[in-house]
C-alpha cells in the first residue's frame, strides 16, 4: 500500500483533529479573560483547509486505506465537501453570535472540530464499526453542544432528553449491526451484499437492517423517532441549531445511502416499504406539525422533521436519479437551513432573545439586510424558482413520479402546499411594521464573519437555483459509485432523466 | 457441562439484567449490572474466548462499575422518584420491550437451525489473532476511538465547569424568564 495515498485518504478527518487538538491546548494557555474569538477563527480556518482538502480528494483514485475500512470515492468526497462547507459556515455563525466572554467557547469550537472527524468518517466509512464509532462522535459532541446555554433550564434539559433518547437509538444501530453480521459474517459494507447472496438466515439480516435504519431514521429525525427534535432545536444554542440540523444529518443520510444500495440492494423490496412510510409520515407530521408552533425554531424543528421526508422520497427510487436528487437536496437544505440559523442567531443572539415568531415583526425595518436575507431563505425553504430549495424539490419528486412513485410525489407536493402557509407567516411578520407601543427590536450590527457566512450560503443556493447542473452532475457522479447501478443500465430515459439532462446541457 | 454452566450463567446474566431494571435504588442497579458483566465473562470463557473474558472481568467488573459505584456514592444518589411520565413509560415500555423481545426470539428461533454452530478455536480468539484484528483490520476505528474519549471528556468538562457567576447574571437571567 501507497504510504501517503493512505493519509490522503482521510486528510480532512487529520486536519479537523489536528485543528481541534490545538484549540484545546491553546485555550487553557490563553489568559483567563481573553476574548476566545481567535479560536474561532482556527476553527473556521480548519474547516476552510479541510474544505479545500476535501476538494481535493476528487483527484484521487477510487480506492480504500487502512485495511479497506475507508474509502474514497466520488460519493464520499461529495459529503466531505458539504459537511466541511457546513462546519466553515458554522464556525463563522458562531462567531458572530457569542459574546467574548460567553462560557467554554474554547470547548465549543474544540467540539466542533471533533464532532466533524466524526461525520466525515461516517460518509467515508466502509466498514460498519467505523460508521458506528463516527456516529458516536457526531452525536455526542451535538449532545454536547445542545446543552451549552447552560443558564437557561431549557438546554441542559434538551441536552439530556437528546442524550438518553439518542443513546437508545444508537443501541438499535448496534444491534442492527450484530445482526447484520449474524447473518452474512462481515461487517464491511462492500462485503454484506455477497454475504447476503448466500446467506441462509435472510430474516435475521432484514431484523438487522429495519433496527439500523431505526437508529439512522432517529439521527436524521424522521417521523415516528422525530420526538426529540422540537424540544431539542428549542433548548440548544441556535448557531448550533444551524449546525446540528444539517451536518449530523447529511452525513447520517449518506450511511443510509451508502448502506441501503451497497449493502443491501437484494433487499429492496423490504427497505423501500419502509423507507416510503417513513418519508409519507415525516412529510406530514413535519409540515402539520409545523402550522401549529408559535416558536421559530420549534417551527424550523418541524419543518426539518418535513425535509427529511422530502429527502427519504427520494430513497424509495431505485436508480441513480434518486441518489442524485437525495444528495442535491442533501446540499440544498443544509446550504438554507444554515443560512437562515445564521440570521436568527444574529437577530436573537445566543441567549435567545427573540423566540416567537411574533418578536421577528419589523425585523425588516430594522435591518433591511437580515430581513431580506431571511426573505430569501425562506422562499428557498418554500422551494420558490431560482432557489436551491426549488430545484432539490424538483429532482425528488421528478425522479419519484419517473419510478412510479405517483403517490409519494402527490403526498409530497400536497405537504409543499401546507408548508407554504408557515414560511410565510414569518415572512410576514419579517415585514410586516411594528407597532407603536411594543418594544423596539434591538438588532446588533452585522458583524464580517456574519456577511461572509450569509454571503457564502446566498451565492450557493443562488448557484444551486439558477446554474444546478454543475453540482447535480458531481451528484450523478456520486450516485455511479455504488456497484448496483454500474453492472445495471440506468432505465430509459423519461421525463425526469431527459429534463435533468436538458439542464445538464443547458448549464455546460 | 458446558450447558449447564451455560444455563446457570445465562440464566444469572438476565436476572441481574431484569434486577438492573427493576431495582429502583441506583445502587443496586449498579450492583446488579456487576452481576451482568461477570456472568458475560464465564459466558466468553464457555466460548473459548480466555483473553476476552480476563478483559470484560477487569476492564467492565473491575475498572468501569467500581468507578460507576463510586460516583452514584459520592453524588449521593436516592432511590428514584415515580412521577408522572415514569408511569406513562412503563405502559409503554414493557409492551414495547416485549414485543421486540418476541420479534427476536421468533426469528433467531426460526432461523436456528440455517445458523448452526460458531466454533471459537484458538485460531479466532488467540490474543494473537485478536490484536492482528485490533490492530491491523480495524487500526483506524481503533485509533479514531481515542477522538471519541477525548469529546467525552471535553464534554464533560466543560458542562460540569463550575463558573464564577458573571456580574450581570441575575439581569440576564431575569430577562430570559
Amino acid at each position: 500500500m501507497n504510504g501517503s495515498m493512505t493519509v490522503l485518504r482521510i486528510l480532512p478527518e487529520i486536519i479537523f483533529t489536528l485543528t481541534g487538538v490545538a484549540i484545546m491546548l491553546i485555550d487553557p494557555v490563553m489568559p483567563k479573560q481573553a476574548s476566545r474569538k481567535p479560536l474561532g477563527w482556527l476553527a473556521a480556518f480548519g474547516a476552510l483547509a479541510a474544505l479545500i482538502a476535501s476538494l481535493y480528494q476528487y483527484s484521487l483514485p477510487v480506492g480504500t486505506a487502512y485495511f479497506g475500512v475507508v474509502q474514497t470515492d466520488a460519493f464520499s468526497v461529495f459529503f466531505h465537501v458539504l459537511i466541511s462547507g457546513i462546519i466553515l459556515v458554522s464556525a463563522l455563525v458562531v462567531l458572530d453570535a457569542v459574546h467574548p466572554d460567553t462560557e467554554s467557547l474554547g470547548e465549543l469550537f474544540a467540539l466542533m472540530s471533533f464532532g466533524a472527524v466524526g461525520m466525515l468518517l461516517m460518509t467515508s466509512g466502509v466498514e460498519l464499526l467505523l460508521v458506528f464509532i463516527g456516529l458516536e462522535i457526531s452525536s455526542i459532541s451535538t449532545y454536547i453542544l445542545a446543552g451549552f446555554r447552560r443558564k437557561t433550564a431549557k438546554s441542559p434539559e434538551s441536552a439530556l432528553k437528546y442524550f438518553l433518547l439518542g443513546s437508545f437509538a444508537t443501541a438499535f444501530f448496534l444491534y442492527g449491526i450484530a445482526l447484520t453480521y449474524g447473518a452474512t459474517g462481515t461487517t464491511r459494507i462492500t462485503d454484506i451484499a455477497a454475504g447476503l447472496a448466500t446467506s441462509h438466515a435472510l430474516p435475521i439480516a432484514v431484523v438487522g437492517l429495519a433496527f439500523i435504519v431505526i437508529g439512522l431514521a432517529f439521527k436524521v429525525s424522521a417521523a415516528p423517532f422525530h420526538l426529540w427534535t422540537p424540544d431539542v432545536y428549542e433548548g440548544a444554542p441556535s448557531p448550533i441549531v444551524g449546525l446540528m440540523s444539517t451536518a449530523p444529518k447529511a452525513a447520517a443520510f449518506a450511511v443510509l445511502l451508502r448502506i441501503a444500495y451497497e449493502a443491501f440492494p437484494q433487499l429492496q423490496n423490504h427497505w423501500m416499504p419502509l423507507l416510503w412510510i417513513l418519508a409519507a409520515v415525516s412529510m406530514t407530521i413535519g409540515n402539520l406539525g409545523a402550522l401549529r408552533q408559535k416558536n421559530v425554531k420549534r417551527m424550523l424543528a418541524y419543518s426539518s422533521i418535513a425535509h427529511a421526508g422530502y429527502l427519504l422520497v427520494a430513497f424509495t427510487v431505485l436508480s441513480t436519479d434518486g441518489v442524485a436528487a437525495a444528495s442535491f437536496y442533501a446540499v440544498a437544505y443544509a446550504v438554507m437551513n444554515v443560512g437562515i440559523f445564521a440570521v436568527i442567531s444574529h437577530a436573537g443572539g445566543y441567549e435567545d432573545r427573540l423566540t416567537l415568531i411574533e418578536d421577528y415583526k419589523g425585523l425588516a425595518y430594522r435591518s433591511p439586510l437580515l430581513g431580506g436575507v431571511m426573505a430569501f431563505f425562506l422562499l428557498s425553504l418554500i422551494g420558490i424558482p431560482f432557489t436551491g430549495g426549488f430545484f432539490g424539490k424538483f429532482y425528488v419528486f421528478a425522479a419519484a413520479i419517473h419510478s412510479g412513485m405517483i403517490w409519494l410525489a402527490i403526498i409530497g407536493l400536497l405537504n409543499s402546499g401546507i408548508a407554504v402557509f408557515y414560511y410565510l407567516r414569518v415572512l410576514t411578520a419579517t415585514y410586516t411594521k411594528p407597532m407603536d407601543s411594543s418594544p423596539v427590536l434591538n438588532v446588533p450590527r452585522v458583524s464580517a464573519p456574519l456577511c461572509l457566512a450569509m454571503a457564502l450560503t446566498v451565492a450557493v443556493t443562488l448557484v444551486l437555483g439558477i446554474i444546478p447542473g454543475r453540482v447535480l452532475s458531481m451528484a450523478r457522479h456520486a450516485a455511479e459509485t455504488f456497484p448496483v447501478f454500474s453492472t445495471q443500465q440506468t432505465p430509459v430515459p423519461g421525463t425526469a432523466s431527459a429534463v435533468m439532462a436538458a439542464i445538464n446541457t443547458k448549464a455546460r | 457441562m458446558h450447558l449447564v454452566l451455560f444455563f446457570i450463567f445465562g440464566g444469572f446474566c438476565v436476572a441481574g439484567a431484569l434486577n438492573l431494571l427493576l431495582q429502583r435504588h441506583p445502587i443496586n442497579s449498579a450492583l446488579s449490572l456487576i452481576v451482568v458483566m461477570t456472568s458475560l465473562a464465564v459466558l466468553y470463557l464457555l466460548l473459548g474466548a480466555e483473553f476476552l473474558a480476563a478483559v470484560q472481568v477487569i476492564v467492565y467488573s473491575g475498572a468501569i462499575m467500581v468507578l460507576f459505584t463510586f460516583v452514584i456514592m459520592l453524588l449521593n444518589a436516592q432511590r428514584e422518584e415515580r412521577t408522572h411520565g415514569s408511569r406513562a413509560a412503563y405502559i409503554l415500555g414493557f409492551p414495547g420491550a416485549a414485543a421486540l423481545f418476541a420479534l427476536l426470539t421468533f426469528i433467531f428461533i426460526s432461523n436456528g437451525k440455517s445458523l448452526g454452530f460458531a466454533v471459537l478455536g484458538p485460531d479466532m480468539v488467540s490474543t494473537s489473532q485478536l490484536s492482528s484484528v485490533l490492530f491491523r483490520d480495524l487500526l483506524l476505528p481503533f485509533e479514531v476511538t481515542s477522538v471519541l474519549i477525548l469529546i467525552a471528556i471535553l464534554g464533560a468538562v466543560a458542562l460540569a465547569r463550575h463558573h464564577e457567576p458573571h456580574k450581570d447574571e441575575s439581569k440576564t437571567q431575569g430577562k430570559e424568564r
